[in-house]
């Protein structure tokens, strides 16, 4: 190997590791605040790429309609006051669609609303009616999701791979192309944000607050199915952005999403579920190790990336005997 | 008026009823405690009472009739409950879980500077310590702050669960002391004890459940004479605290 491939490979790691960084940071805050292990997050990732391509070439996408169904049937559910924020914003988002047919702009932030739009509406009709539920029973809607909105991803966009427009086109030097940048860029920014969110607003204390003790928040006025709303929002919207920045650079379909979430989820558990720096640094670790397993074994890229899993599931099974004894 | 009153609560868990057909009520201002024995039902009451237990029985709140009970909807009647084991936000700092304890009045830190101010003043201790992660302080020092963090939401009714748990004599004078200058301020006080004798001393009323069910009632000053008092409760306590 020399400097040239050694430093592709290693981007190329970096470029993958920090989108699986953000997806476990996600599924991370998701499982902390909610109990929900967010299996159907590859999914939403997937659904913001695949309906930009629809609203470019003119056509509305099946996903403003799954989304429109779910935020009724939300309304529904929060009969009165609460129902507002579902209707107005489902018709906001359908308006933003009639217009931003064919426009680039208007479309790339159309996707982002609607997946972050899908996603809430997810929670308040999915999850939160078995709040009480086990983490197992939750799983199991979860994976539930997944498979019904990988199935309805087939049925909206066809088995076809697209490949958007980048944002930005051309290379800064070979094997890191200026939307890989904007994809580091971005991580960085996500990365600093939701420090910021966490570190000093309020409002991010109140999410962490539901985490660390729900009796606790609760008796403190912060109501959890707002909490989890909240993240499910901002998982949404970190696997949306994450979505319309990766999809040029691989083809986006509707089946891919599972795969990166899986990772995502691997690095989120080396991570034990709980710690948001080492899931993103086991992201990037899992990044890399992809990386360099595709140029050496390619063939067993994906098996070796899920070998990681067991150093990661024994050194948490070590852990948590200690925990009980 | 009262400011709340509760008329036959029944609480259930599953099949097991917890406590039968309770009924008190409380004046502003005033402090009316809870005793009894392990297991009599007295969190049970709390529970029932803020829709943290399924509970069948009337509630009324400034004589009007409180439905579809929740911590989130009393809280901003104010109806504040201090939990048995706290519920602290163990990885948040001291001064994080005061602010939290503010949080449907207020989502700036800047509003809830008074109350904080307010807060340390009543507990110099949670000042000295308000940058270290809730989790690290001693059981007293938690108990602070959960009586601080219930402060911040400026309650008109504190509902206490066992304060004294597992605490040091001194630390549960220190906190029987604070609760005192609390009442002294106004702020009635709805108190769950199983320390019979600090509580008769604080609160001006008691109610004593057993099995689920109120079996004396009255004045605490006449309840701390009761022999009955004495003899299940108050002797015990006694040589508890030596």
């Amino acid at each position: 190997m020399d400097a040239t491939i050694l430093s592709f490979l290693l981007l190329d790691g970096l470029q993958n590791g920090v989108v699986y960084g953000l997806l476990a940071l996600s599924l991370v805050l998701v499982f902390a605040v909610t109990r929900v292990i967010l299996v159907p997050i590859g999914e939403l990732l997937m659904f913001a790429p695949l309906s930009l391509v629809w609203l470019l070439e003119g056509k509305l996408p099946g996903t403003l309609w799954l989304a429109l169904a779910l935020g009724g049937a939300w309304a529904l559910m929060d009969r009165g006051r609460g129902a507002l924020l579902p209707l107005l914003g489902g018709v906001g988002l359908f308006l933003l669609f009639l217009v931003a047919q064919g426009r680039p702009f208007l479309a790339h932030g159309a996707a982002v609303l609607l997946v972050v739009y899908l996603g809430v509406a997810t929670y308040r009709v999915f999850f939160q009616p078995m709040r009480g539920a086990t983490v197992l029973s939750l799983l199991i809607m979860a994976v539930g999701l997944h498979v019904a909105y990988q199935g309805l991803g087939l049925v909206f966009f066809g088995p076809e791979q697209f490949r958007p427009a980048p944002l930005l086109s051309g290379e800064v030097m070979v094997g890191l192309s200026w939307q890989g940048v904007l994809v580091l860029l971005f991580a960085a920014l996500s990365l600093a944000g939701l420090y910021l969110f966490f570190r000093f607003s309020l409002f991010g204390k109140a999410l962490l607050a539901a985490a660390e003790n729900r009796l606790g928040a609760r008796l403190s006025g912060i109501r959890p199915e707002e909490a989890g709303m909240v993240a499910f929002g901002i998982a949404s919207l970190l696997a949306a952005l994450s979505g319309l920045l990766l999809a040029p650079l691989i083809n986006a379909a509707y089946f891919m999403g599972f795969m990166l979430g899986l990772k995502g989820f691997v690095a989120a558990i080396l991570g034990g579920l709980a710690s948001y720096p080492v899931a993103f640094l086991g992201a990037l670790l899992v990044g890399l190790f992809e990386s360099f397993t595709s140029f050496y074994a390619s063939a067993y890229k994906e098996a070796l990336v899920f070998l990681l899993l067991v150093p990661a599931l024994f050194y948490q099974s070590l852990r948590a005997r200690t925990v009980e004894e | 008026m009262s400011l709340l009153s509760v008329q036959g609560l029944t609480v259930r868990y599953g099949p097991l009823e917890a406590v039968r057909e309770v009924t008190f009520s409380l004046k502003p201002g005033e402090a009316l405690t809870l005793i009894g024995p392990n297991g009599a039902g007295k969190t049970s009451v709390l529970r029932g009472l803020l829709g943290l237990a399924q509970a069948e029985g009337k509630v009324f709140l400034d004589g009007e009739e409180v439905r579809l009970r929740s911590p989130e909807g009393l809280l901003a009647r104010g109806l504040v409950l201090v939990p048995e084991g706290r519920a602290l936000f163990p990885g948040l700092s001291v001064e994080d879980n005061l602010l939290l304890g503010g949080f449907t009045r207020f989502r700036r830190r800047e509003n809830l500077r008074p109350d904080l101010e307010r807060v340390y003043a009543l507990f110099p201790r949670l000042l000295e310590r308000r940058r270290q992660p809730a989790g690290t302080l001693s059981g007293g020092e938690q108990q602070m702050l959960a009586i601080g963090r219930a402060l911040m939401a400026r309650p008109r009714l504190l509902l206490l669960d066992e304060p004294s748990l597992g605490l040091a004599p001194l630390m549960v004078r220190e906190i029987y002391r604070i609760l005192g200058e609390l009442k002294g301020a106004g702020t009635t006080l709805l108190l769950v004890e199983q320390n019979a004798k600090v509580a008769l001393a604080l609160a001006d009323r008691g109610l004593v459940l057993e099995a689920g069910e109120v079996v004396l009632e009255g004045p605490a000053e006449a309840l701390r004479q009761d022999p009955r008092v004495v003899e299940a409760y108050l002797g015990l306590s006694r040589e508890v605290e030596g």
